[in-house]
């Protein structure tokens, strides 16, 4: 479990954190969305020990973060944002360094190591060098590195940032698996839908404020007004222009270069969505492609920002 | 032997240390240099003796003294580059942060890397033993005083490594640390007897005639400088010289011991302080 309780963070006069309070139970997942420089990582290095507040209070399974610093350090598990690893150590050295850090015994680590580098898909990658691995690998090594003393608390500052495709989808289902095993995450991300699909609970931090928090539908269902549609059509699309522009919840409809394809804005709800694409079949518009585009950060960002706060 | 307990940071660091190709080049071409100082230093010598090729004792003890200060010089030149950039470094390839939310204290990481830096150090000059062999084919010279120069080596090592470790810790980038540590290093190794032999010129050029004048000023950077505490214990000479000019009893090594000591405390004390941020609440 995570408290924090009024927590600034000042640098001069800058204002890193504001007052931040913020609840995490023990066994859920919480995925905190902000821009760079929200707040997000100053947070995280508070809760991680690197940091001290300017004042308020952090605990992590009830040990404040100021008084019981080493305590702390037992109950998390932390990967940064950017981090390093160490030229001429293999795989299971990396692992062995941060678990001996941790005072685990030789013959211990000799058992956990091989556990581990399987649960991150690493196991063919004992015996190389770290720094010969892929960003993914050293991604999903660390989270490794960060289970190695069997913490109860993961914090993970932008686990998926900078990974291609495959490698992200390859996190997510690690991250699944550690939830799966009641692991309490904190876990930040600039794209929402990543954190959607794992999170049980979302905040949104602007400008070290908590602007909004809850659960993931609670996060959707503000953005639910305000949708921006692609529709495709097969041919000429002026007589599927006109069928959507005489729709009052369509606006700014606008024609892609290609000639075949537009977008809009549809604010309507989720059922008259449906609707209308019902009504544009019956029609007999050749639509080839019907997709609402992904949200992500900046949508729900500019829709949490003017609404209402969720808390 | 494999589950034996290590430091793991101490561990680690030998390991990294020892694999990369570069630290035996370094032994190489180190050895090399003062090898062929040796080399050089005989044949010049043997030379100078009307080119009959021989080589005195007295030479050797002299060849031992140029080799000391030589191998002193190569240590302060050398440490600050092994140890000014031990927790710089680690904060510059990012792998400090995470060091740092291990339950590792910040003591045993401060020393283990202080350790790991400076037994590089003291492998150059276990492996440049076997080069003293050469003083002592030729005789001159006691293993007492051998075994005096090898523990002022350690030492001394131990001082300046522990101000590498302290700017280290204290400066974000390794080159400004770098810099500083050389700059305190010069201060210490040069600057120091610069002004010793100021002051010891101004107490002599100021002092009344018919009498030994005296003024302590020259006695305190005297007893920081690691080339007269080592020259001093080959030529005591040089000791009573400082004692008649300051005026200062108190042994000059004794000083240098009690002063380096003090630093390196101060310096691993403070080291240690700032490795991590000051959590308590204000």
């Amino acid at each position: 479990m995570i408290e924090i309780i009024d927590l600034t963070k000042r640098y001069g006069k800058f204002t890193a954190l504001d007052s931040l309070n913020l609840t995490i139970e023990k066994g859920s997942v919480f995925g905190f969305v902000g821009q760079n420089g929200a707040g997000k990582s100053t947070t995280f290095s508070i809760l991680a020990t690197l940091l001290a507040p300017t004042s308020g209070s952090a605990y992590v399974n009830g040990y404040d973060v100021q008084k019981d610093p080493k305590l702390v350090r037992k109950q998390i598990g932390y990967m940064p944002d950017f981090f390093g690893v160490y030229d001429q150590l293999k795989a299971d050295e990396y692992l062995h360094f941060y678990g001996a850090s941790y005072g685990i015994p030789f013959a211990e680590r000799e058992k956990l190591i091989p556990q581990l580098l399987d649960l991150v898909n690493l196991s063919h990658k004992r015996e190389s060098y770290v720094d010969l691995l892929s960003r993914g690998m050293k991604q999903r090594l660390c989270l490794a590195r960060c289970l190695i003393h069997d913490p109860e608390v993961l914090i993970l500052d932008e686990p998926a940032s900078g990974l291609d495709p495959r490698a992200r989808v390859e996190m997510r289902e690690i991250l699944k698996e550690l939830k799966s095993m009641g692991k309490t995450i904190l876990i930040s991300s600039h794209i929402l839908p990543e954190l959607a699909e794992m999170c049980d609970t979302i905040g949104i931090i602007d400008q070290g404020k908590l602007v909004a928090q809850g659960s993931v539908a609670d996060i959707q269902s503000q953005l639910r007004g305000e949708r921006l549609i692609f529709v495709k059509v097969h041919g000429n699309p002026e007589n599927a222009i006109s069928f959507f522009e005489d729709d009052p919840n369509i606006f700014k409809l606008s024609l892609q270069e290609d000639g075949v394809s537009f977008q809009f804005i549809y604010k309507g709800t989720a059922e008259e969505q449906t609707e209308l694409l019902k009504r544009a079949i019956l029609n007999n518009l050749a639509i080839t492609s019907f997709a609402e585009a992904e949200t992500d950060l900046e949508d729900v960002f500019m829709e949490i920002t003017k609404g209402v706060e969720l808390t | 032997m494999k589950n034996l307990v290590v430091n793991p940071v101490l561990n680690k660091e030998f390991k990294l240390r020892f694999r990369s190709f570069k630290s035996y080049l370094g032994v190489l071409f180190y050895l090399l240099a003062l090898g062929l100082i040796i080399v050089g230093f005989i044949f010049i010598e043997s030379l100078s003796n009307n080119m009959q090729g021989f080589f005195k004792p007295e030479q050797s003890r002299t060849m031992f003294m140029v080799l000391s200060i030589l191998q002193l010089g190569l240590i302060l030149f050398i440490t600050p580059g092994l140890t000014a950039g031990v927790i710089s470094s680690e904060r510059e390839r990012q792998t400090l942060n995470i060091l740092l939310t291990t339950t590792q204290s910040s003591s045993s990481i401060i020393l283990s890397k202080l350790i790991s830096s400076i037994s590089y150090l003291i492998l150059l000059i276990a492996a440049s033993l076997p080069l003293y062999s050469f003083v002592f084919l030729f005789g001159g010279i006691s293993p007492g005083q051998l075994l005096t120069t090898m523990g002022f080596y350690l030492f001394t090592i131990v001082v300046y490594g522990s101000i590498g470790v302290l700017f280290s810790t204290l400066i974000r980038k390794t080159i400004v640390s770098m810099v500083t540590t050389y700059g305190v290093t010069l201060f210490l190794a040069g600057g120091t007897a610069f002004l010793a032999l100021i002051f010891m010129q101004l107490t002599n050029a100021y002092g009344y005639t018919g009498t030994q004048p005296t003024n302590p000023l020259a006695y305190f950077p005297a007893m920081l400088n690691p080339v007269i505490i080592l020259m001093s214990t080959f030529e005591p000479e040089m000791t009573n010289e400082i004692t008649r000019s300051t005026g200062i009893e108190f042994p000059l090594w004794m000083s240098y011991l009690i002063s380096y000591t003090l630093i390196f405390i101060g310096a691993v004390l403070l080291s240690i302080k700032k490795l991590r941020p000051n959590m308590k609440k204000r």
